[in-house]
């Protein structure tokens, strides 16, 4: 599926298998090996870092910096607090939001295995993507005026690797696989959380207002995924876009066309406003 | 060339000195530009248009330049014509009478100025369609730098741009219609400048009384 008007070559050509990273929050260490291992295997330049007494050395995702764990001090209900951490990148939405905004054939792409991935050489630069997206996840090259994020390693998948990041991952918080089987153990991780670590908000982000994630995590308190460093609790394609891609669209196209027919037909009906007189014209302008 | 020293055909009226025309044609060509560019970005049926223009990529880039000399050009058309196109008790009178006006009964129409009121809804139609055009767009070209918690005014951009685009070309199928197509001169008039004495009796009688009666030039 992409942009493109027609139909999409190769549709339904391949067994419709999903694939997913899991995220557990509750066992990552904030060690950013992910990081490491995004940068080497995607090979993107070190970027300049910030120290402000936090760990978080990089404020946000750039358009060469496709995975970064945010760092959060969240003081609970008793006043104690605890640090969360949450690795953020492209969710890989089922239906996401950068492909239905895009105008540029062919320059977002979601494979049959459910991986959203920019095609630069397609990319117009518009940045409709960036207004599409929910997770404020799609960065613009300022200087060649391409869109860029996280691929999920699409090329590693394509040969049955894992992504760079669950390779690096060194406590096992991170795992890849089918939806069906990530969904299945996030589902188990939580229920041992309720039960057994006195967590009983434990959860699965799995967001359905964009037709759930390639992309789940395993929460500590799943019912507020804000303090997740804004992780949204109800993500969904703004509605504008939705309303200008889908009734603006076709309320446009139905108006162009039926306008175009309607001034021909009008003219083949009346035809000229100075028919009666037209040796008034004779010698006159003409155009 | 003032407009005094233009040589016209005998029995013909200037109605467009050159710095209208001029600006006319820039808003014109910018406007098709935009418009082509813009529906290349509206939908990907209509992608092609970018590819035959040079691309996507130098269409995006030249799509909010086009966007600035199209808006300049309609706040030029604005100082020049604005005084001229105030709705008078006779434009009331005029869109009662739209019916004969479609029809091509033009002697049963209230006489008009020199813009009649279909025109004067198509100017200000295209003025402040172009200024929210402008205003979105100004988002829509930078979208990276409009913070995360201005993120609205990225969704009020997206559709209000397309959707004000879409009815500025209504008025453009109509402008176009009308000029090349329903008023024979119309569209010479605005190249060279001048309609012959019959074209203004018949469409602009208000207009041909006030300049035949006065001075051999135009009212500007």
């Amino acid at each position: 599926m992409s942009g493109h008007a027609g139909s999409v070559p190769g549709e339904d050509t391949q067994r419709g298998l999903t694939v997913c990273k899991l995220i557990d929050t509750t066992t990552c260490i904030g060690c950013k090996a992910c990081e490491v291992a995004c940068m080497e295997w995607n090979d993107l330049p070190f970027g300049e870092t910030i120290f402000g007494n936090t760990y978080q050395t990089m404020p946000e995702t750039r358009w060469n910096y496709w995975n970064l764990i945010l760092f959060n001090e969240h003081e609970k209900e008793d006043g104690s607090l605890m640090w969360l951490m949450r690795k953020n990148q492209c969710m890989h939405c089922a239906e996401p939001g950068c492909l239905a905004a895009c105008p540029a054939d062919g320059a977002i792409v979601q494979y049959t295995n459910g991986i959203v991935d920019f095609q630069q050489a397609n990319c117009i630069g518009c940045g409709y993507c960036i207004t599409g997206c929910p997770f404020d996840i799609p960065k613009m090259n300022p200087k060649t005026n391409r869109v860029f994020k996280c691929t999920l390693c699409s090329d590693r998948v394509s040969e049955g690797l894992e992504p760079a990041c669950i390779k690096s991952c060194p406590t096992g918080c991170l795992h890849f696989g089918t939806k069906e089987d990530m969904l299945d153990l996030a589902g188990k991780r939580a229920k041992q959380l309720q039960d057994h670590s006195n967590f009983p908000k434990a959860g699965v982000y799995d967001p359905q207002g964009v037709g759930g994630t390639g992309v789940i995590y395993v929460l500590h308190d799943a019912t507020q995924p804000e303090i997740y460093g804004g992780l949204p609790a109800n993500p969904h394609v703004p509605w504008t876009v939705k309303l200008w891609k889908g009734p603006l669209k076709w309320l446009g196209n139905v108006a162009m066309v039926g306008g175009l027919i309607g001034l021909f037909v009008h003219y083949l009906r009346y035809g000229p406003k100075d028919r009666a007189d037209e040796d008034l014209n004779a010698g006159g302008t003409k155009s | 060339m003032s407009q005094s020293e233009q040589i016209l055909p005998h029995g013909h009226i200037l109605r467009y000195t050159f710095l209208e025309r001029l600006t006319h044609w820039a808003a014109a060509f910018s406007y098709i530009y935009l418009l082509l560019t813009g529906l290349a970005f509206y939908s990907p049926w209509c992608f092609w248009i970018a590819a035959v223009l040079g691309g996507g990529q130098v269409s995006r880039m030249l799509h909010p330049w086009a966007g600035l000399l199209f808006a300049g050009a309609v706040i030029k058309m604005y100082s020049m014509w604005a005084a001229q196109m105030r709705t008078t008790a006779a434009d009331k009178a005029w869109w009662n009478a739209i019916g004969h006006y479609m029809r091509n009964e033009d002697d049963q129409m209230p006489p008009a100025g020199r813009y009649n009121a279909g025109q004067k809804l198509l100017f200000w139609g295209f003025f402040w369609c172009s200024l929210l055009l402008l205003l979105t767009g100004a988002i829509l070209w930078f979208p990276e730098f409009i913070p995360w918690n201005l993120r609205f005014l990225r969704f009020v951009a997206v559709l209000i741009h397309p959707a004000v685009a879409l009815l500025t070309i209504g008025l453009f199928l109509i402008h176009i219609y009308m000029s090349v197509f329903a008023e024979r001169g119309a569209f010479g008039s605005v190249i060279r400048g001048d309609v012959s004495e019959a074209f203004a009796k018949r469409y602009h009688p208000g207009w041909y009384q006030e300049i035949a009666g006065g001075s051999s030039t135009p009212r500007k």
